[in-house]
Parts: structure tokens; C-alpha cells; sequence
């Protein structure tokens, strides 16, 4: 009964929260006096297995079948299914992909299970492992519980664990070869694409300057605008703002956005919804001014100011021209 | 078409959250409501595609006798009508509970497609329409940003990471969990709001549909407030006050300007 790190890959590439997801089974099962497995589905993938045949694991499964080759829901809910009978894990682990949260509901329903999903800490207690997950966009922690046996299903929030404690060994590769029929493949996947070239790299800015729904009105940008402009920095933005055509979506910040890692990042009206954070916390320093003490921004925030954006930013720029 | 929206009634986003003292949710007394905003996004989808194709849109909501506002809002931006399976402890239920009540109420409905928001504002958990599209042994896709119909089925635009994307082509009935922003959200006419009070609204209850909460096989043990992880320099004064504070630290401290 040991950990299962089931992982993502592109073909190309690991995703690269997969290490992380790595790195906690590794620590929850020391934690639980077991051991840790790994899995992933890539068909002909034996040299990635070889990768993971260097870290300390007991198991490396391939699962290997040409139906999996494009990602579908059916395919993998089936193929993992078989997977997680054959191995018998305890607890399974995911990262909390855009792809794990389109399959794991799936697969967890069909062996009667809910998967507690974008976990952001454990703990151990008696031996059960006790998982911190967040609500109402992060203003506020649950500790959840399993009320039964496994196999049970979690998946980790980007940067909840650190790549880098990822420890080396040696497993034995499995390849696992799933039963698995074409009728069974509901959907059909096409080529991936782009919408459109990206003309500003976020990624390479030293300051960015980021607007959030505070904002209230497009009218209101040139303020923010300025407040970059004097700060010689990017102008960037949450979700909504691109959403609603504000400000080109190439400046967006967040999971399905840019992720930045810059030497200053502000953030002017973003409350700091988990899907912001996780494209910014990154970032050196880190300047909030929002409206709301509450907001889940001032928690990886290193400055910050409780106020209305309207009147602090103003005085922004007046202090920062000052001090120049 | 016959579509069937899945709606949920969450605390409004700017609410200032307190823990009840039961430590196994938040104090409700004093919350206002609204539709989970992801789901109003589903909604727009849904009446959309009517709006293109013709049929219905249902629709369909579980929770305490207080959702039935954010029904009524519903039907007055276009549903035809409406399913309320009232239950007034949805806490009691984790997200298969909760899909198990909406796969029952569905079953006389036989609809084309369900739609709902990708997650709720308030759990997060992110799974009840991927659940729901298990239990009812529909094909499914989530982070949908566009839906085409086509001859036998429908061709959806998927959202993946990192600015991809993917078009995915399915057969009908299916399941659809719906990106927020991908259309811009409509307001109920004045016609829609005197129309919603005449559209039917069918209620039901969890027991009726023999989809009790049952044993949970995840359990809450406790909610909490976050501790912070970073100490946050907070600068109080009057906002000129505040500023300065905040340009001298950035400029003497972080160094940083």
C-alpha cells in the first residue's frame, strides 16, 4: 500500500509540476513509513521511464498504448483505472493540471472515490494524512480528511512542493499495456494551436506593474498606465481584465496566462485568486494595494497598503517622481 | 437542442468571511448571494446556442430554498425554466453527493447537453461536471471556450495551459464545463424579469430523488483562516502617508527602485 505519483508529459517535456508532485510522494510516504511509486502514460516513453528509473522509488509504471497517444479523458480514466487495480496505491497524487483536472474527477467517480483537489499542504495524524486545500479563492483553509481505505485521489497545487527535494535511487521500470478499445474513445482531439504571436515577454521584465478587477472600468487604465510608466515597468493584468478585452491577453498573469518571476511585481486591485498567485508568487518582491484586508493577495505579498486604489495610486506616482 | 445548465448559488465575491463556530463552515447570517460566476458564464453559453439552434435551456440548481433567487435571475436572462432540488445542507454532501442529486433529477430529462461553470467560487473542487458526465455516461471536456454544433455531434474549443489550445471534436449528449470570460455576460431585460415570474420552476427534494448525502468519502475536519506565510509590511496614514512609506522602503529596503 504505497504512494502512486502519477505524472504529466508532453511528448516533449515533463510538466514541470510533475517533480514536485514527485517530491511530495516521496516525503508522504517517508512520513507514512511506505514507499512511493511513479506513473505516467506516453506511449514508447522508455527513455523518460529511464529518468525516473534514477530516483528513489520502488516502481516506475509506463503505460504504454497506442490509443493513448493524444490525451482524451476516456483513455486515460480507463488505462489509469487498470493501473491503480494492478498497483493497489494507498493515496495517488497528481498536480493539479489543466489535464488532470479534465480526467482525475472521472477516474476517482468510477472506483466510487472523490479526489480532494488542489491541495496546497498535508499533514500526518495517526497515520492518516490530513490534506489543506483552499476556499472562496483562497481567503480561507480546510483540513480534509479520507473516510476511507484507498486507493484515494489528490491533486497538488503549482509550487505546494518543491522540485528540488526530489530524491535519487534507482527503480525497476514496469510497462503497463492497458486493455483499451478505439470504441471506447468518446472524443476526438485535434492539433494543438496558438491564437496569436506574443509581441510583449512578460517573462523578461524586471518590474511589472499588474491591474486586477479593482480597476472598475477600462477608463481607468491610463492610472495604472502611468504607474508603470514612471516605474520604467511592464503593465500586466489578472484574468478578467484580459477577459474583458481591456488589455490584450498576452499581458495576463496566471495559470492560464504568464507565468512571471520579476524583481518587483505590484499588484493594483488583484484579490490574488489561487489561479494569479501561482503566475506570480514567484516573483522577489512583491507590493499589494487593495481595498480588502482580506484579500489573498496580502498573503504572499512582502508590502502592502489597505486602501482604495483610486487614492493610493495617485500618490504613488507623486512619491515615486519625488524620489527620483 | 435541449440544454440543461447546472447553476450553483455561492456568497458573493466581496464578502468579508467569518468562520462559523463550528469550525466546519463559514458564519452564513449576514451573506449575501449570487450565481457562482463561472456558472453564469455556462448560462451565456447555453442561451447562445439556443439563440442559434433553437430548443430549450433548463435550468438547474441544488440548494437551500434561498437559490431560488439566483433561479429566478436565470430565467429572466432567457431559461425556459427551471429544476430546484431543494436541500437545505448541501454541506453534507461532497461533490459525488452533490452530482448524484443532479444525475437524479436529470433522469426523465434526456437533455442534449449539459452545461456548468469550470469550478465553484466557493469550494473550488473543480469536479461536479466532470462527475456528473461519469454518472450519467456522457463523453465530456472542461475549460471549454467555444462550442460549434456540427452534423452529429459538436466541436469545442478547449483551453490548455501556458496560451494553447484545442479543438476537440464530440459526439452528443455530452458534457461541457464552461471558462469563464470566454463571452461577455448578458443582463436581464425588464421583459425577462416580468416573463421569469410565469416560467415554471419544478421542485424537488434530495430524498424524493433517492440521492441521500449517504456516507461522504471525503470528510471536512476544519476550516480556518490562512496563516500568512510572509510577514506583509502594511503601511497605514492617509494614502500620501502610506505612499511615501511605501516608495522609501522599496527604494532604501527592497532596493528595488
Amino acid at each position: 500500500m504505497s504512494i502512486l505519483a502519477v505524472l504529466e508529459h508532453s511528448g516533449s517535456a515533463w510538466h514541470r509540476m510533475s517533480w514536485e508532485t514527485l517530491a511530495a510522494a516521496q516525503q508522504i510516504a517517508r512520513e507514512l513509513d511506505t514507499t512511493a511509486s511513479a506513473a505516467f502514460v506516453r506511449p514508447g516513453g522508455h527513455g523518460f521511464a529511464d529518468e525516473l528509473a534514477r530516483k528513489q522509488l520502488e516502481k516506475v509504471y509506463l503505460v504504454d498504448h497506442e490509443l493513448l497517444n493524444g490525451y482524451t479523458p476516456d483513455g486515460y480514466a480507463i488505462a489509469l483505472r487498470q493501473l491503480i487495480d494492478r498497483a493497489a496505491p494507498r493515496l495517488v497524487l497528481f498536480s493539479h493540471t489543466y489535464q488532470v483536472r479534465d480526467f482525475l474527477p472521472k477516474l476517482a467517480t468510477s472506483l466510487g472515490k472523490v479526489a480532494v483537489t488542489d491541495v496546497v499542504a498535508h499533514r500526518v495524524d495517526n497515520g492518516q494524512v490530513v490534506l489543506v486545500r483552499q476556499l472562496f479563492q483562497g481567503k480561507v483553509n480546510v483540513d480534509v480528511r479520507f473516510a476511507a481505505d484507498g486507493p484515494n485521489f489528490a491533486s497538488l497545487q503549482a509550487g505546494a512542493y518543491r522540485a528540488d527535494r526530489v530524491a535519487d535511487g534507482s527503480a525497476a521500470v514496469e510497462v503497463v499495456r492497458p486493455q483499451l478499445s478505439a470504441g471506447e474513445i468518446r472524443t476526438k482531439p485535434l492539433e494543438l494551436f496558438r491564437e496569436s504571436q506574443r509581441a510583449v515577454d512578460l517573462t523578461a521584465a524586471e518590474i511589472i506593474v499588474s491591474v486586477g478587477r479593482g480597476i472598475k472600468e477600462s477608463d481607468n487604465l491610463p492610472l495604472v498606465q502611468k504607474l508603470a510608466d514612471v516605474l520604467g515597468a511592464e503593465l500586466a493584468a489578472s484574468r478578467p481584465i484580459c477577459d474583458a478585452g481591456w488589455l490584450p491577453m498576452e499581458r495576463q498573469v496566471g495559470s492560464s496566462g504568464q507565468t512571471v518571476a520579476p524583481k518587483m511585481y505590484m499588484a493594483i486591485g488583484i484579490s490574488g485568486a489561487i489561479q494569479h498567485l501561482v503566475g506570480m508568487k514567484g516573483s522577489r518582491i512583491i507590493v499589494a494595494i487593495n481595498k480588502d484586508p482580506n484579500a489573498p493577495i496580502f498573503e504572499v505579498a512582502d508590502y502592502g497598503i489597505v486602501g482604495d486604489l483610486f487614492q493610493v495610486v495617485p500618490e504613488l506616482i507623486d512619491a515615486i517622481q519625488k524620489s527620483k | 437542442m435541449k440544454i440543461i445548465v447546472a447553476i450553483k448559488q455561492v456568497p458573493a465575491r466581496d464578502s468579508q468571511l467569518r468562520i462559523a463556530p463550528s469550525a466546519k463552515w463559514i458564519a452564513e447570517d449576514d451573506l449575501t448571494y449570487e450565481i457562482n460566476e463561472p456558472d453564469a458564464y455556462a448560462l451565456e453559453e447555453g442561451l447562445q446556442l439556443k439563440e442559434k439552434h433553437g430548443g430549450e435551456v433548463v435550468a438547474l440548481c441544488a440548494g437551500p430554498p434561498r437559490a431560488a433567487q439566483t433561479i429566478r435571475e436565470a430565467l429572466a436572462k432567457g431559461a425556459d425554466r427551471a429544476i430546484h432540488i431543494e436541500e437545505e445542507d448541501m454541506g453534507a454532501f461532497d461533490p459525488l453527493g452533490a452530482a448524484k442529486l443532479l444525475a437524479a433529477a436529470l433522469r426523465s430529462e434526456s437533455p442534449d447537453l449539459i452545461l456548468t461553470g469550470l469550478q465553484s467560487d466557493d469550494l473550488g473542487y473543480g469536479q461536479t461536471g466532470v462527475i456528473l458526465a461519469e454518472l450519467l455516461g456522457l463523453p465530456h471536456a472542461t475549460i471549454i471556450m467555444k462550442v460549434e454544433k456540427r452534423d452529429g455531434g459538436i466541436l469545442v474549443k478547449r483551453e490548455l495551459e501556458d496560451g494553447w489550445f484545442q479543438h476537440v471534436e464530440m459526439p452528443l449528449p455530452a458534457l461541457l464545463t464552461i471558462q469563464s470570460g470566454a463571452s461577455k455576460l448578458r443582463y436581464a431585460t425588464l421583459m425577462g424579469i416580468k416573463k421569469a415570474k410565469t416560467k415554471e420552476i419544478r421542485r424537488l427534494r434530495a430524498a424524493e430523488l433517492g440521492a441521500a448525502a449517504g456516507s461522504p468519502s471525503i470528510t471536512i475536519e476544519r476550516i480556518y483562516l490562512p496563516q500568512r506565510t510572509k510577514q506583509t509590511q502594511l503601511f497605514e496614514g492617509s494614502p500620501k502617508e502610506a505612499a511615501a512609506k511605501l516608495v522609501e522602503k522599496l527604494k532604501f529596503e527592497a532596493r528595488v527602485i
